[in-house]
């Protein structure tokens, strides 16, 4: 009873998503019959844009409000309201300008005709998307196949951990010890995020506990091998971790001058794999189907405990591939907060991505740009803004409904997310 | 004759059907307690000198009459304790436990290993003093805000919503406790606590019922919402105005008369401020009205089976929006302990993920108020333990300890519950046909 209905409640909003890249399917016809799969993506697309919008907007009040002058001329607000209007429209205009400087073109740096000038912004955006992306493609593949995937923290972390060992511990020629650093890294998470599923598989835990236990269990081991002769660097009198090797950095893509590293070719590899894995193979088919309905899977003859078991591992060394690209690339020291919360940022990555690999690049961009500008925002407006901005979004996403209500947009169908996390019985 | 005989193949036969699956489960459990046992015995037993004294301390001041700290010869005493889990455990292997009586054998392991461990910790260090009562008294202050949160959780649940949003619930309550415990005393803190997380409550409400959004994911989401508005806030307001928005007075310990005089549980359960005295009644409420009243027939109807609910004219989505925000209400209070309760200022992320182990207690506790309790002691004993360990025993890496009650919970969900059963319509939005 409970199982059917799990299935009836879930099966309307996975049918668009699986439907229209099924591979059994022809694809110029699509199955979905109601709306043309064009009119659906540019609803989508609207939607998007106009959550981000509101979004902006909420966040403008917030600003407003946090700001000290704004605050000292609401108090002669009646008798002179223009004032409390200019200054919180300068506090706004000053905090989303530097947003906007910090992401994408600051006329500033510009000024000084140098490429770092003029690109400055936009590799910061890189890099702040790099992680997201790698980690929204874990975060989004676990969700195709019915699983929440929370413990990219602690994915991160172990494929931190593996990658840097590998990259200062061990000494070899250059090529084999950066492949073999990166491989380090995705299999410190693979077996992080693997052990979740095993544990799903093996005994009934529910990943969404299990896998936040782990993220404090790997912070606690970082900060433990932190405090450890061979993993500690000397002096021994800080949390920090030996420097790998120049051998294992991931070049920089832009000249030393700028900090986007080659993590992003590695980020958009994991993409096209993610997008063949899901579109394309035998998998990506059983995982989909394993996440549509499990219950049919099984029937069909599908290892269904097994594929939770593959699934976390592949979701993991995505995110130990995060994890990589923050010590080889970002950083080249581990310290205690080598995640810096990508973890959980990529689960609103995958939602806003939709859990498709495309959209999770998009998301991963916007929000590596919402990152790259917060940081210079902060001058103005404290940095926690970026995260209600990127709850609101992903929320009003969830949601659409808000949206259409509050901007009278006709209901498009199929709309809703692909993303599905099943409950405490799925 | 023959009747009797083929219904007899049938019990047979079924007994065998069912024996399979249970001797594996009776052996593995079996096992565990052997092995436990074992490990009682070797690693605590031996690692102790036979000389050497626990010394267990039981006794606090200004009781009607002190009781005597247990003061025995250590070694003989974890081996006592040891043979006794292994011989349950031969027990339980050979023979086998009822359904019954599994969990007191279960619970008898447990206190013994723990009673083992503890005379262990006590005579390594050659006699040192051990504040058992000390122990069970910070398992329960931490405990506290644990039972909150997942009570708010139970009350979620039952009725078919479920809530992954506990920690942004807390979190909300810990930061209005803190900013309006400073503006308009402790005691209305509490109450504003109880708002914000019935707020949050009615926000996870409105988009899991109205929008019908995916309810874990909605929960995630809440959470990073509540982390950044209250880290946005503090930032904005409460950190550059500390002495004006951000020092709530600690709420104060109330003594209840001729109860809190009584040796041990006197100490333990009746010297205890605002929060931890509305978590006894809350534990008490939540448990009698989801059982015993009409409402909470109507909570759990909703819960399981709401079309059945509503065919018999029960208002499903108001029944389940009032729960939710009473949740979230609850768990409000729980994050208050974290500032006006204890600490009394408001940090960022002061809740450090209790939320989520609240979670873990209540599906431990099998979405029962009860066993959410016991969990959540539970829990809260690991975290306790813990901070104990990391002063009396400075030779384990403190950074294991600090893994403990994560690792704990671990081996709870995973070892001891496995596949659960949660409400029959928890996280399914119900509409209407």
């Amino acid at each position: 009873m409970t199982d059917s209905g799990a299935v009836a409640d879930d099966a309307p909003q996975e049918v668009p998503g699986t439907a229209v890249e099924a591979p059994a399917d022809p694809p110029v016809v699509p199955p979905d019959s109601g709306s043309s799969p064009r009119s659906t993506v540019g609803g989508t697309i609207l939607v998007t844009l106009l959550a981000f919008v509101t979004a902006l907007a909420i966040g403008a009040i917030l600003i407003a409000v946090s700001d000290q002058s704004t605050r000292d001329a609401s108090s002669y607000f009646f008798s002179y309201p223009w004032d409390t209007f200019s200054r919180a429209g300068s506090a706004i205009g000053n905090a989303y300008k530097a947003l906007f400087e910090g992401a994408i073109y600051n006329p500033h740096t510009a000024a000084n005709h140098t490429a770092a000038g003029y690109l400055g912004p936009i590799s910061e955006t890189l890099v702040n998307a790099t992680p997201l992306i790698v980690g929204g493609l874990s975060v989004g593949l676990a969700f195709r196949a019915g699983l929440f995937n929370i413990g990219g923290q602690g994915q991160i972390i172990m494929g931190a951990i593996f990658a840097g060992y590998v990259g200062f511990h061990w000494h070899m020629s250059a090529p084999f010890h950066v492949i073999l650093a990166i491989l380090a890294g995705m299999l410190g998470g693979g077996l992080w995020g693997g052990l979740a599923g095993l544990l799903k598989a093996r005994t009934g835990a529910h990943e969404v506990i299990t896998t936040i236990m782990l993220n404090y269990i790997a912070f606690f081991t970082l900060a433990y091998l932190l405090s450890v002769r061979g993993f500690q660097a000397p002096p021994y009198g800080q949390a920090i971790s030996n420097p790998v090797d120049g051998n294992v950095h991931l070049w920089p893509l832009l000249g030393s001058s700028m900090r986007v590293h080659a993590g992003l070719l590695l980020a958009l590899g994991a993409s096209a794999f993610v997008w063949w894995l899901l579109k394309y193979s035998t998998l990506g088919f059983k995982l989909r189907a394993v996440g549509a309905n499990p219950f049919a899977a099984r029937t069909a003859g599908m290892g269904v405990e097994n594929s939770y078991v593959t699934v976390m591992f592949i979701a993991g060394a995505l995110c130990g591939l995060a994890g990589v690209s923050q010590i080889l690339g970002t950083n080249t020291q581990i310290t205690g907060d080598i995640d810096a919360g990508i973890g959980f940022d990529a689960i609103t990555v995958a939602l806003l991505g939709r859990a498709n690999a495309v959209g999770i690049v998009f998301a991963g961009l916007l929000f590596g740009a919402l990152h790259a500008g917060g940081s210079t925002m902060q001058a103005y407006t404290p940095i926690d803004l970026v995260q209600v901005l990127q709850s609101l979004i992903v929320l009003f996403i969830a949601a659409p409904a808000v949206i259409r209500a509050l901007y009278r947009i006709k209901a498009t169908t199929g709309s809703s997310g692909a993303a599905l996390a099943k409950g405490w019985n799925g | 004759m023959t009747t009797l005989a083929s219904t007899e193949d049938v019990v047979v036969e079924h007994d065998v059907v069912d024996t399979t699956r249970t001797v594996a489960r009776r052996l593995g459990t079996g096992g565990v307690f052997i092995a436990l046992g074992v490990v009682t015995i070797w690693a605590l037993g031996t690692a102790v000198r036979a000389g050497h004294k626990t010394a267990l301390k039981f006794d606090a001041p200004n009781t009607y009459f002190s009781v005597h700290n247990i003061d025995v010869p250590g070694r003989a005493v974890i081996i006592a304790l040891g043979v006794v889990v292994v011989l349950l455990g031969l027990w339980q292997a050979l023979r086998g436990f009822s359904k019954g009586t599994l969990p007191i054998a279960t619970a008898v392991v447990g206190l013994a290993f723990m009673a083992a461990f503890l005379c262990w910790v006590s005579a390594r260090a050659q006699g040192t003093q051990v504040d058992v009562l000390g122990l069970m008294q910070n398992s329960i202050g931490l405990a506290v805000p644990l039972i909150l949160g997942a009570l708010g959780g139970v009350m979620c649940e039952r009725s078919g919503v479920i809530n992954v949003a506990i920690e942004g619930q807390m979190l909300a309550g810990a930061w209005a406790a803190a900013l309006f415990g400073t503006v308009l005393g402790s005691v209305l803190g509490l109450v504003s606590a109880a708002v914000a997380g019935g707020l949050m409550g009615l926000l996870l409400a409105v988009f899991a019922i109205r929008y019908l959004v995916n309810q874990v994911v909605l929960g995630v989401v809440l959470n990073v919402f509540a982390l950044g508005l209250t880290g946005f806030f503090y930032d904005a307001f409460m950190q550059p105005n500390t002495a004006s928005l951000n020092t709530p007075k600690v709420l104060g310990e109330i003594d209840v008369p001729v109860l809190s005089h009584l040796p041990v549980i006197g100490p333990l359960l009746f010297q205890a401020n605002l929060v931890v005295y509305l978590a006894y009644v809350l534990i008490i409420v939540v448990d009698v009205a989801l059982f015993r009243t009409r409402w909470g027939l109507r909570t759990r109807a909703v819960g399981e089976h709401p079309k059945a609910a509503d065919t018999v004219g029960i208002n499903v989505l108001a029944m389940r929006y009032r729960n939710v925000v009473i949740g979230g209400a609850i768990a409000g209070l729980g994050g208050a302990y974290f500032t006006v309760g204890s600490v009394g200022g408001f940090s960022k992320n002061i809740t450090s993920g209790n939320g989520f182990i609240a979670l873990a207690a209540l599906i431990f506790g099998r979405w029962s108020p009860r066993g959410a309790v016991a969990a959540a002691l539970l829990f809260g004993f690991a975290q306790a333990l813990q901070v104990m360990l990391s002063i009396t025993v400075p030779s384990i890496p403190s950074n294991f300890l600090q893994m403990l009650p994560y690792v704990a919970t671990i081996v709870a969900v995973a070892g001891l519950v496995g596949k659960v059963r949660a409400p029959a319509a928890d996280g399914e939005p119900y509409v209407k046909d």
